[in-house]
């Protein structure tokens, strides 16, 4: 189902959770909120879930508003980030509860209720687990448990917060591929939420980048990555050198790198650049940047520099050009971003 | 008994357990016995016939039935009172709170002579009831109100903790699988509250069966009618019929323990399923 978000905004106290969202997913799409916590992340799930209500704003699921719909009658999934198991039942019955408790004209018959648990069991690779109780099962398994229950009632949208939070290293690589594999064969329209970048990118078909209750930037990963559309995207998505620097004239000049002139469409006035570390390029000439150490790292050398009494660590390839410790060089800094400050 | 012969983080195993078999033995057990031993002075038929008396019978009746009932109406009463006090803030709440404790601090005549003054024939209460034909004071609904009075506590601070572990989550989690608010306290809350509600009737049921100071005042205690059964082992003892006192405290104890006991195994049944 297609989801449009418009304007959602709510706030806890002075400071606004959301401010005016807009956010459309298409149907199909696994799309990842990511965002540092207290970025409004998980409220946005919880708005769109009907667990909490915002202030004003619209969101339609599927053609249908959702103005008024309390959360039983959204048919949306949600999977919790401590999962919320029910206790007292079987892994059988948490999964069957959505189903059992439809008014008897829309519930299904007891054997195709029994049928349809035990083929998202089978789904979760969990077939033989139907009869244990939550507290018996690991983190992982309680994690597969949570997913089959909100599943079993053919939900038009999944939500997932920081489905992988409460895991240990390990078990959520696994778990990151495979639910990937398994929204790649459902095809279910999902939104998950995650404070860590490796995870939104490497799963997600396209991450929207929060903050402070704003969206600040939609994008496929490989875009994100590329085009960064703020400082603070570009330095939550990975390693960054930030260098000051001044605009004027439709170029971006380093105090102390008199080499470096940057075209940019950068307003006037103070900015930064941002850079990744493996971006920089060395000119060999002498020039400003004081080279401090060198040590190999594998197939990169991470090389300490000065400038300007500024240190930066510069990733270069082992191959080409080694600086050595001592001596002075110059920067290529072409593949800078330049942000108004 | 088999005692761990592992060496534990925590010292002085021996000495502990030790301390605790003795102390158990002598505050609980030893007392005990000797109530268990005492009765057979009479011979086993003095026993029975001074334990089934038509006036033991009803005491006993009226004691462990008032005692059930209060503690089973102090169940959802108990659970809605738990439920605000650990789910909502409102003003005056630490005052709430500490007036749940009350039925505890307070002497337990106090209580009774207070409730007499409510609900007397010319009390507060008692004056509204008496044109609906409604008896309170000096009849069994006396004794269960007194009941209900003493052991809300109980059932009050059994459950807070509970509720309070109950992540809400899971309710979340029921309104987004479709269930209505009423599914979800039927299915998803009263199950998980189920064991500290039976911990909560068995606190409250044992402090009713033993209650003495504020029902004797409203009781009213016609024998056959309002006589517990606490005041009846009382008034042998005052009859210097010792014997007789300890026959009656002992089928007390006996169906106290029984009851206890079976609320404990349920408890454990449920929890040894979770």
């Amino acid at each position: 189902m297609n989801v449009e978000m418009r304007g959602l905004t709510k706030s806890f106290g002075p400071t606004p959770a959301l401010n005016a969202v807009d956010l459309s997913v298409s149907n199909g799409e696994f799309l990842a909120i990511l965002g540092p916590s207290g970025s409004g992340k998980t409220s946005l799930l919880r708005v769109l879930a009907g667990l909490e209500f915002a202030e004003s704003g619209t969101i339609v699921i599927g053609g249908r508003a959702m103005e008024g719909v309390p959360a039983r009658e959204r048919g949306v999934g949600f999977v919790f980030q401590n999962y919320a198991l029910f206790r007292h039942m079987t892994v059988a019955r948490n999964i069957a509860f959505g189903l059992e408790i439809r008014p008897r004209r829309l519930r299904p018959r007891a054997h195709e209720i029994r049928d349809r648990v035990a083929s998202l069991l089978d789904l979760m690779g969990i077939g033989d687990l139907g009869g244990r109780y939550p507290d018996q099962l690991s983190g992982g398994q309680r994690q597969r448990v949570a997913l089959a229950r909100a599943l079993a009632i053919e939900p038009a949208l999944l939500l997932l917060d920081e489905p992988f939070g409460a895991l240990d290293a390990k078990v959520r690589k696994t778990l990151r591929v495979w639910l990937k594999d398994l929204h790649d064969r459902i095809g279910l329209t999902s939104i998950f939420v995650t404070h860590d970048q490796a995870e939104a990118m490497e799963m997600a078909d396209r991450v929207a980048v929060m903050q402070a209750g704003r969206i600040e930037q939609v994008d496929t990963p490989d875009c994100l990555y590329a085009e960064p559309a703020s400082a603070f995207v570009h330095e939550f998505l990975g390693e960054a050198i930030r260098l000051d620097c001044l605009v004027a004239d439709g170029v971006a000049r380093f105090p102390g790198l008199p080499s470096a002139v940057l075209p940019t469409a950068c307003r006037p006035g103070a900015a930064i650049a941002l850079i990744r570390p493996y971006e920089i390029g060395f000119i060999v000439r002498p020039g400003p940047a004081h080279v401090v150490s060198v040590h190999a790292n594998g197939p990169l050398k991470r090389v300490r520099l000065l400038i300007g009494g500024v240190g930066i660590e510069v990733l270069s390839p082992a191959e080409g050009w080694t600086p050595v410790v001592g001596e002075n060089c110059d920067l290529e800094l072409s593949k800078a971003r330049v942000y108004p400050v | 008994m088999t005692l761990p012969s592992r060496r534990s983080a925590l010292p002085g195993f021996s000495l502990t357990l030790g301390i605790t078999v003795v102390w158990l033995s002598l505050i609980v057990l030893l007392p005990l016995t000797l109530l268990a031993l005492r009765p057979w002075t009479l011979g086993f038929a003095g026993v029975w016939q001074s334990v089934t008396e038509p006036r033991v019978l009803a005491a006993l009746r009226l004691s462990f039935g008032t005692a059930a009932l209060a503690a089973a109406v102090n169940m959802p009463l108990g659970l809605l009172v738990a439920w605000v006090m650990v789910r909502y803030r409102f003003p005056l709440r630490n005052l709430a709170d500490s007036l749940i404790d009350m039925p505890l601090a307070l002497p337990t005549a106090v209580a009774g002579i207070a409730l007499t003054a409510l609900f007397a024939p010319r009390g507060w209460i008692g004056a509204l009831l008496l044109p609906l034909g409604i008896r309170v004071a000096y009849t069994p609904l006396g004794i269960f109100v007194a009941l209900v009075f003493v052991g809300l506590p109980f059932m009050v601070r059994t459950l807070e903790p509970v509720i309070m572990e109950m992540p809400r989550e899971a309710e979340e989690a029921a309104a987004t699988l479709g269930a209505t608010r009423r599914q979800t306290l039927l299915r998803v809350v009263l199950p998980a509250l189920t064991p500290a509600l039976l911990a909560g009737f068995g606190a409250a049921f044992g402090r009713g069966i033993g209650e003495y100071g504020s029902v004797i005042f409203i009781a009213g205690n016609m024998p056959m009618v309002s006589e517990i059964a606490p005041l009846l082992i009382l008034i042998r003892l005052e009859q210097l019929n010792y014997a007789g006192a300890a026959a009656l405290a002992l089928v007390m104890l006996l169906a106290s323990f029984a009851v206890l006991l079976s609320l404990n195994l349920l408890r454990a049944r449920m929890r040894r399923r979770s």
